[in-house]
């Protein structure tokens, strides 16, 4: 199983979910998020940087709650809050977002 | 507090890496941590070399979970309790350790060291403190 992103081959798991983290680039993040039905948006896009950064930091995508409470701080409670986050990403904000961002399934996160 | 609160204490005894305990732990933390009970990890024997500082796996081939301690703030696990014998032990001072910050939702945010250096005989009392104990 694969995406295809400008002529390029990355392949992914059975959920979705990148297998090379470092096969990610924004090109690949539309794709993801096309065959996932969202069209991004700034919005989309904050949470996915957000994401990254988290990961580059800690090692882990963190649970939705952590995710909701960080970008509450970080972008004010109109996008930080659980409402406004599944507007985002109709199939968990976690879930969704981290495989478009390229990232691991959250741990914890069936 | 309300009665169905449970103190849980995750003990780490192993070296970070060379077995899965010490992973596996974690995961089990931060996957716990969604229970809302009232979790504390103790760092004991080896177990004290996962929080110490500058942690390089490259050459090991498997990933570094160091910086993940420092999330756990985020998951309100506040605690991070190490036995200073462990660390004289070892010939480890608790300056060896990675700084682990939480912020106080009590206190203003402000930011609060997570490590906790305690004796062998506070450890003690600790773990007998507690409702539930996992070892790893």
């Amino acid at each position: 199983m694969a995406y295809e992103v400008n002529g390029q081959t990355i392949e992914h798991d059975e959920e979705g979910y990148i297998t090379n983290l470092s096969d990610w680039s924004e090109d690949l993040a539309k794709v993801i998020a096309e065959t996932e039905e969202i069209e991004m948006t700034d919005e989309h896009w904050a949470v996915v940087n957000f994401l990254r950064e988290y990961y580059e930091e800690y090692q882990i995508a963190p649970a939705v709650r952590v995710l909701i409470k960080a970008i509450k701080k970080s972008m004010g409670p109109e996008v930080g809050n659980n409402k406004y986050m599944y507007e985002l990403f109709p199939y968990g904000p976690a879930k969704q977002a981290c495989k478009i961002a390229g990232l691991p399934k959250p741990t914890g996160c069936v | 507090m309300s009665d169905d609160v449970k103190k849980f204490l995750y003990l780490n005894r192993k070296a970070p890496y060379g077995t899965i305990y010490a992973l596996e732990a974690l995961e089990v933390v931060l996957i716990g941590a969604a229970f809302d009970q009232d979790v504390s990890l103790a760092f004991l024997d080896d177990g004290v070399f996962q929080l110490t500082r500058g942690q390089d796996t490259k050459e090991i081939g498997v990933k570094n979970f160091s910086p993940t301690f420092r999330a756990l703030g985020d998951y309100e696990v506040t605690r991070l309790y190490v036995e200073r014998e462990s660390l004289e032990e070892r010939g480890l001072s608790p300056d060896d350790l990675q700084e682990i910050m939480y912020e106080d939702e009590d206190d203003d945010w402000a930011e609060k060291p997570s490590i906790r250096i305690v004796s062998r005989a506070e450890m003690a009392d600790i773990i007998a403190a507690q409702d539930v104990v996992l070892s790893f």
